[in-house]
């Protein structure tokens, strides 16, 4: 009898092209997703070297981080000159290298331009069973495929492109069982972050994560992409769904996924991917699922998660010394005092985007909200950035973006937009902002911005009542 | 890469937890297209409180930085680690590492040692006053008072920091491996190939 093997080893083991006696081993990349941020010395290096880029045909190329997500072009379809330009030259140099080495570019004005890990699974680029990488941390995203997807450095990216293959040693398996269903009107942002409130922003370090159990079998793909996105803020490097039927339709027919015999044949392989029966995980944790109420967060870090119901936490409440320095620090930061309700916290910026939350189904939720109702007027920007073209696209079909603009929101270009402040999209210092990115980290959407998570429901009900609210107020 | 035997000086003692790559460089140094000067980016908003420990005249030129747990969470962003190096700091000692950060720092010659925290504790209190030392060939952190502390590494990454080896000449010795493995999958996974849409 064959070893019980997990999802994470069944995908490694078919990826070693070279084991080394010390544990490391040499392992093929499937899939390489390329950005203007994390490229550009990459690319430099491969010059330098004199080096060509081993597979263009499994590289992919974007513009997402750094673009500017208001017009592209102007009436006449001429390209829109970007102010910026340090963040102009990084774009035109990701515009020149894509074609000098070879790689197919989704150029800013392209309709299936979007932030990467929008793109991916969107295009049928993200395969189960594949391992994937890209110059970003929130590539864990991909893994909600059943993908093998992680975030590598600049110098990793370099690896890449030369030889197809990373030098790795095999991370630990960590399973995070959610037992039961979800109570309704809780979404799988809720449920993320309530689960990295639990282990940590340090629980997953040097592991691998399968979400497991009954709660992500019954969870849309895009739902199961929320989840798999922020592993990376429990420290694991990837977030693992094992694939299934749903996976499957969603990928059939997406412009680079496989066709005809070729499609069958995958479905048939993908199907001996989930974990065996009896396969043993190196680390196990086990959650309620009837104990997620809607999250959000009250500090700088994103394991600092509070029901929206709850107080701000005391300092003094965390056994750690060093989480209550921290913890000290982030209620200066963020202008919060202990045991205030959260209720009572108002918000002037809203952020309805970014890898995380910006796909149709995010927008839908928001929109939903918010239909027939206008911003309070204590919100004084409040901005949606769809994922991608093709979700915008989606979304003006539906009618979606005239209900945001009605309700007082901007209706933008797609993008990272306010999520990391290195684009003219920012939350001013001081002020607050209600956002369904990933990370709430000190100056992260701008200097002394101070960001609240959350999710796309509850960010439209923040929008509406112009305090961070229990959107089950709103649509009971 | 320059391979790295010993590295020698001053330690600052910032100790923090939970240290995220948006603190050791913000995005807004990110719009560049090289690996240079990012140090004058590096730790910007704790720089920005005055009597910081970055700014300590205490610590001028010290080439060692020690931390608390996670050091380099978050973000991918390689500039942490050239910002770190274009600071001076050759060495970051904490209890534990982001996976992608100590990675990163790997690539650029800086060593990521992670020591418990009761060692921890003790070289922050010798970094207050005197120099550290960490040597490579024996795996060993000391200080002037006869501490010594042993940490591991990854026997891979201890062998190319310190014969200084280029990784991706390593990997390229490799190619008929890799070949093998593309030829493989070509038959038996064809759909791997994207569609060229």
């Amino acid at each position: 009898m064959t070893k019980a093997k997990t999802l994470y080893e069944k995908i490694w083991d078919a990826h070693v092209v070279d084991q080394r006696d010390d544990g490391t081993a040499l392992i093929y990349i499937d899939r390489h997703l390329v950005h203007e941020v994390t490229s550009p010395q990459a690319f430099e290096g491969l010059r330098k070297a004199g080096r060509k880029v081993r597979r263009p045909d499994l590289t992919l190329a974007v513009p997402d981080h750094n673009l500017p997500t208001t017009a592209r072009l102007d009436a006449e379809g001429n390209k829109i000159p970007i102010a910026d330009p340090a963040s102009a030259a990084q774009l035109e140099a990701l515009e020149a290298n894509a074609p000098a080495f070879g790689i197919k570019y989704i150029g800013a004005s392209d309709i299936n331009q979007g932030i990467v890990h929008v793109i991916g699974p969107e295009q049928g680029f993200t395969l189960p069973g594949t391992t994937m990488v890209c110059g970003d941390s929130h590539t864990a995203a991909h893994g909600a495929l059943g993908a093998l997807a992680f975030g590598i450095g600049t110098s990793e990216v370099e690896h890449v492109l030369a030889t197809q293959t990373l030098q790795l040693s095999r991370s630990k398996s960590m399973e995070i069982r959610v037992e039961g269903l979800l109570c309704p009107g809780i979404s799988p942002k809720d449920l993320i972050l309530h689960i990295i409130g639990v282990i940590g922003t340090a629980g997953g370090t040097g592991h691998v994560i399968e979400y497991r159990g009954e709660v992500f079998e019954q969870m849309s793909i895009e739902g199961r992409l929320t989840i798999s996105n922020m592993s990376i803020e429990a420290g694991a490097r990837a977030g693992l769904i094992a694939p299934d039927d749903k996976t499957y339709a969603y990928l059939k027919g997406r412009p680079m996924a496989p066709k005809g015999a070729d499609w069958d044949a995958a479905v048939a392989y993908w199907k001996t991917l989930p974990t065996d029966e009896g396969a043993i995980f190196d680390k196990s944790v086990t959650i309620n699922a009837a104990d997620v109420s809607p999250t959000v967060t009250w500090g700088t870090s994103p394991e600092d998660v509070v029901p929206v119901n709850g107080t701000v936490p005391a300092p003094e409440s965390f056994a750690d010394p060093s989480k209550q320095d921290a913890a000290r620090k982030s209620l200066d930061y963020m202008g919060l005092e202990s045991g205030q309700a959260l209720r009572d916290v108002m918000v002037e910026n809203i952020f309805i985007g970014s890898c995380t939350n910006s796909r149709i189904e995010d927008l839908r939720a928001a929109a939903a909200v918010l239909e027939g109702r206008k911003k309070a007027d204590n919100v004084k920007w409040a901005i949606v950035v769809p994922g991608s073209g093709l979700v915008k696209a989606q979304a003006e079909s539906e009618g979606l973006d005239r209900i945001f603009t009605d309700a007082g929101f901007e209706w933008r270009e797609p993008g990272c937009s306010a999520c990391l402040g290195m684009n003219p999209d920012k939350v001013p210092a001081g002020e607050r902002c209600a956002s369904t990115s990933n990370r709430n980290f000190v100056g992260r959407q701008g200097p002394g911005a101070r960001t609240h998570l959350m999710s796309p429901a509850m960010a439209a009900a923040a929008a509406v009542t112009g305090r961070l609210t229990d959107v089950r107020e709103l649509t009971r | 890469m320059q391979p790295v035997q010993r590295v020698e000086g001053r330690a600052i003692p910032f100790g923090q937890k939970n240290v995220d790559t948006d603190v050791i460089i913000s995005a807004k140094w990110l719009k560049t297209v090289s690996r240079e000067g990012l140090g004058a980016g590096a730790f910007e908003s704790i720089r920005a409180q005055e009597g910081n420990i970055f700014d300590d005249p205490e610590y001028a030129g010290a080439s060692i930085l020690i931390a608390g747990d996670n050091f380099g969470c978050g973000s991918s962003r390689e500039h942490a680690a050239w910002a770190l190096d274009d600071m001076g700091i050759k060495a970051v000692i904490a209890p534990s590492f982001s996976d992608i950060f100590s990675g990163n720092a790997f690539k650029n010659g800086l060593l990521a040692i992670a020591l418990p925290q009761d060692a921890i504790n003790r070289l922050m209190e010798v970094a207050r006053t005197d120099p550290i030392t960490i040597d490579m060939e024996s795996m060993s952190v000391t200080t002037p008072f006869q501490d010594r502390f042993v940490f591991e590494m990854d026997p891979f990454r201890h062998q190319c920091l310190i014969e200084g080896l280029d990784e991706i000449d390593l990997t390229m010795a490799k190619a008929d491996a890799i070949k093998r493995h593309e030829m493989n999958s070509d038959s038996a996974q064809p759909w791997l190939k994207p569609v060229a849409a």
